[in-house]
């Protein structure tokens, strides 16, 4: 079977789960709530709202679902239930055969791309480019498959059917089981879009669509005030994001005409245009509204604050939307268009400087933060700083490559934190934990591994990622030392933030409520085996992008030599002089590797052997506690800036201008005519009616005298006319 | 004996159109009313008779013809309106019949 050639069928499958659960999912899924099977022993009502809704300190959320999971993964109820969690993570499975099929023939192309077009989807809209030549404005629905777009599907179908099955026995006693798992399929279809798409119009379909499902699954609980307020900020803040991608979408087709990735990529290389080194020109501006996009989609400052509100959704969505693969689309997004910049060094800076910056502001919110998931919302804020660093010095393939380490082990984080939880009946305050360790042990274990690949210990995936990003950033033209020295002390915080998020949850001494731990159970092995499938991912994961200094043979560097022919373009633009020595990246290392050790110990030390430290520290450094505790106020700054003073504060100023100008007008046009016709009115009564009426009085008048002369009598009016004969004649007479 | 002239006819005719014309003017009788104003068309058929004979033309006398032809019409009209208004008002006086002023 030719793979390539289908293509289109990949996200197919997707789409039919999708279709089928959201049409026909309600027959499939009759359970209503009150039949909801909860574990004997668990006193749980299933009014959601009241279960857990008090006694929890600020920030603290809550994931619904475990109201109800927490009884244990067994016990999928109807058959018809059973179907669900077959059909959607088979068709996602099935996905992710086809693009193993497709990538492997892929691999067999001597160019290592394959673009299928489908059909012209929007077309003929005639319009003038920039240069003033008319051009038609066309979008396939086409597919491209190239190293990117490859690693890509892998890392959505592959780590996407995983939480699939995750989420069946995550959400095995949830209400919306069958929603859940079509806005997930949904999700998977919009995600394969983005990234199989030839062209950025259609990219944006899936752009917009995985934004979308981000949104629904956000607001997956719906009827809790916060988890929909999550899901509306998510959305608006993307939507500023968006704005900025459609303007550079559309100015970059005004520039070349064309929104095919291969012309685009063909029409920059072709010389015809220089790389913009002085000065800010047209393309710097597309590729500077094209990161405003990504900032959107991949939570970076200044649009990252809506991603730990996100955490509000299921935890499978947590993993798979906000930490493995939607997210990323903004990383893809600029990965796919490196050959733009490539060409715009002051973007490139900008896209580098946001990414460190977002990454130590963020890991710095991370190390005080108390509820599980905020920690791992704001590590994967942190962490997708760190890709787009990369991205900035022009090391695109080692974004990528931390892009798919990181799927790994923060799918795995995320699903773990979603084990513990679920564990904990529902509870994610990490002071309320600890001593978790024996009771539910494959959690501990992988997430043991997980943590050890974020913090980057050598040998696990986030070592070898994270570790060619930073001597990247030292070492490429356009990095620097003080990029450098950003990511490293970033590392040392994610490593004492995931040392202390292990030491509260798992070890030291059990703060957990006793009649929590009564029950406290290790997961379904729908939900372990993903896990574990995971652990060994975030372990080996590396290994395909060994640094070239161990000279290890040159399989173990197959990430970057798959990614070449992507980003030819840019390598051939930006190759390094080689100017650095062997010894300075050694050193390098040892230090990045030292760092996390030092945050491990550290957090160690604080959270386990000495566990009064850091309340004394909080107690010293009270205001800087206080900063962080509060996410360095950036949300009370963009309420009061954005939310009361923009939209509210416009909103208010809309108003007086609606009532005092618009309506005022209206209401000025309103008086004004009934003045004019006041006046017209008096006119008419005064000066028309009475010069009429004033004829007809003066008649009258006249005529009194004239009226005495009509006595009735026919003899007067005889006399009258003998009279008159008489006066006649007379007058003639005497004349 | 003088001759009859012209002059005769007309002073003739004159005191008859005074006698009809005050008669019109001073009878209350709408009976002698109508009969003063058969004076008053005769003293003008006298009139055009005399003037006839005087210039030796024939239309006097065709017109006095037709005047007499009106005559009767007229006090046929008008004895049949005063018979009305007898029946009505039952009175032929003409000062009591005052019902035309404003």
């Amino acid at each position: 079977m030719n793979f390539l050639d289908q293509i289109w069928l990949i996200p197919l499958f997707p789409l039919l789960g999708a279709v089928l659960m959201l049409l026909f999912g309600k027959k499939l899924d009759p359970q209503p709530a009150s039949d909801v099977a909860v574990a004997p022993g668990v006193e749980h009502t299933h009014d959601e709202h009241d279960t857990h809704g008090h006694g929890h300190g600020h920030g603290h959320t809550h994931d619904h679902g475990h109201d109800h999971a927490h009884g244990g993964g067994h016990g999928h109820g109807s058959p018809l239930k059973i179907l669900v969690s077959l059909l959607c993570p088979g068709m996602v499975l099935l996905s992710f055969l086809f693009s193993l099929g497709a990538v492997m023939q892929l691999a067999q192309l001597p160019t290592k791309v394959h673009q299928v077009v489908q059909f012209t989807w929007l077309a003929g809209m005639p319009f003038h480019m920039l240069d003033g030549r008319i051009a038609t404005f066309s979008a396939d629905w086409g597919f491209l498959l190239d190293p990117l777009s490859a690693v890509m599907i892998l890392v959505v179908t592959g780590v996407g059917f995983l939480i699939h099955v995750y989420s069946v026995g995550y959400m095995a006693h949830d209400n919306g089981y069958y929603r859940f798992f079509g806005y997930l399929n949904l999700f998977v279809f919009f995600m394969l879009m983005l990234v199989l798409a030839n062209n950025y119009a259609l990219l944006f379909v899936g752009w917009e669509g995985v934004g979308l499902c981000s949104y629904l699954l956000i607001g997956f609980y719906y009827q809790k005030k916060s988890a929909a307020d999550a899901g509306k900020k998510a959305f608006v803040v993307n939507r500023v994001g968006d704005a900025g991608f459609i303007l550079g979408m559309l100015l970059l087709y005004a520039l070349l005409g064309t929104s095919r990735f291969v012309d685009v990529n063909h029409a920059l290389q072709s010389g015809q245009f220089h790389a913009e080194t002085a000065g800010f020109g047209v393309l710097s501006a597309i590729a500077l509204l094209f990161f405003t996009g990504a900032t959107g989609k991949s939570a970076q400052f200044p649009l990252y604050v809506w991603l730990p509100d996100a955490m509000e959704g299921p935890t499978p969505v947590s993993a798979l939307i906000h930490a493995a693969t939607m997210v990323t689309a903004g990383v893809y997004m600029v990965a796919r268009s490196a050959a733009l910049f490539q060409l715009t060094p002051a973007t490139s800076s900008i896209v580098a400087s946001v990414g460190a910056f977002t990454a130590i502001l963020a890991a710095s919110i991370a190390l005080v933060q108390n509820d599980i998931k905020r920690v791992l919302a704001y590590s994967t804020v942190s962490q997708l700083g760190y890709m787009f660093l990369a991205l900035g010095v022009g090391a695109y393939w080692v974004a990528i490559f931390h892009l798919f380490t990181h799927a790994f082990f923060k799918a795995l984080l995320f699903l773990c934190s979603g084990s513990v939880i679920h564990a904990m009946g529902g509870e994610q305050d990490m002071r309320r934990m600890g001593a978790l360790k024996d009771k539910i042990p494959v959690t501990h274990w992988t997430m043991w591994v997980a943590s050890l690949a974020i913090a980057g210990i050598p040998g696990l995936a986030g070592f070898f990622s994270k570790d060619e990003i930073l001597w990247q950033a030292y070492s490429s033209p356009s990095g620097s030392q003080v990029l450098w020295l950003i990511g490293l002390v970033t590392a040392g915080m994610t490593a004492f933030y995931m040392w202390r998020l292990m030491n509260m949850t798992f070890y030291g001494k059990s703060h957990v409520a006793p009649e929590v731990e009564a029950h406290i159970h290790e997961s379904p092995a729908t939900m372990t085996v993903p896990l574990t499938v995971l652990a060994i991912g975030s372990a080996l994961g590396g290994w395909l992008g060994v640094p070239k200094l161990w000279g290890l043979p040159e399989s173990f560097r197959a990430f970057e030599h798959w990614l070449a022919p992507a980003f030819a373009a840019a390598a051939a633009e930006g190759e390094h002089g080689g100017a650095h020595g062997a010894s300075i990246e050694w050193i390098l290392m040892s230090v990045s590797v030292a760092i996390a050790i030092i945050g491990i110990a550290v957090a160690r030390y604080f959270y386990h052997t000495k566990p009064e430290i850091p309340e004394k520290l909080e107690l010293r450094l009270k205001p800087l506690y206080g900063l962080l505790l509060n996410k360095w106020y950036v949300d009370e700054i963009y309420d009061f800036l954005f939310v009361n003073g923009l939209a509210k504060g416009g909103g208010r100023a809309m108003a007086a201008f609606d009532l005092s100008v618009i309506d005022g007008a209206v209401n000025g046009a309103g008086w004004f005519t009934r003045f004019c016709s006041t006046i017209s009115m008096w006119w008419d009564t005064w000066i028309i009616d009475g010069a009429v009426r004033l004829g007809s009085f003066t008649v009258k008048l006249l005529s009194y005298p004239v009226c005495f002369l009509q006595t009735g009598r026919v003899q007067a009016y005889a006399l009258f006319f003998v009279v008159g004969v008489l006066a006649f004649f007379g007058y003639y007479v005497i004349r | 004996m003088h001759p009859i002239t012209t002059a005769h006819y007309l002073g003739l005719s004159a005191a008859l159109l005074l006698i009809g014309t005050v008669g019109v003017l001073t009878r209350r009788n709408i009976v002698i009313i109508l009969m003063s104003i058969e004076l008053i068309l005769n003293a003008v058929n006298l009139n055009l008779i005399a003037f006839s004979k005087a210039l030796q033309s024939v239309n006097g006398q065709i017109f006095a013809i037709f005047v007499i032809t009106d005559a009767v019409a007229e006090a046929a009209v008008g004895l049949g309106i005063l018979i009305a208004l007898f029946r009505n008002k039952e009175t032929v006086l003409a000062d009591e019949i005052d019902l035309l002023k404003w």
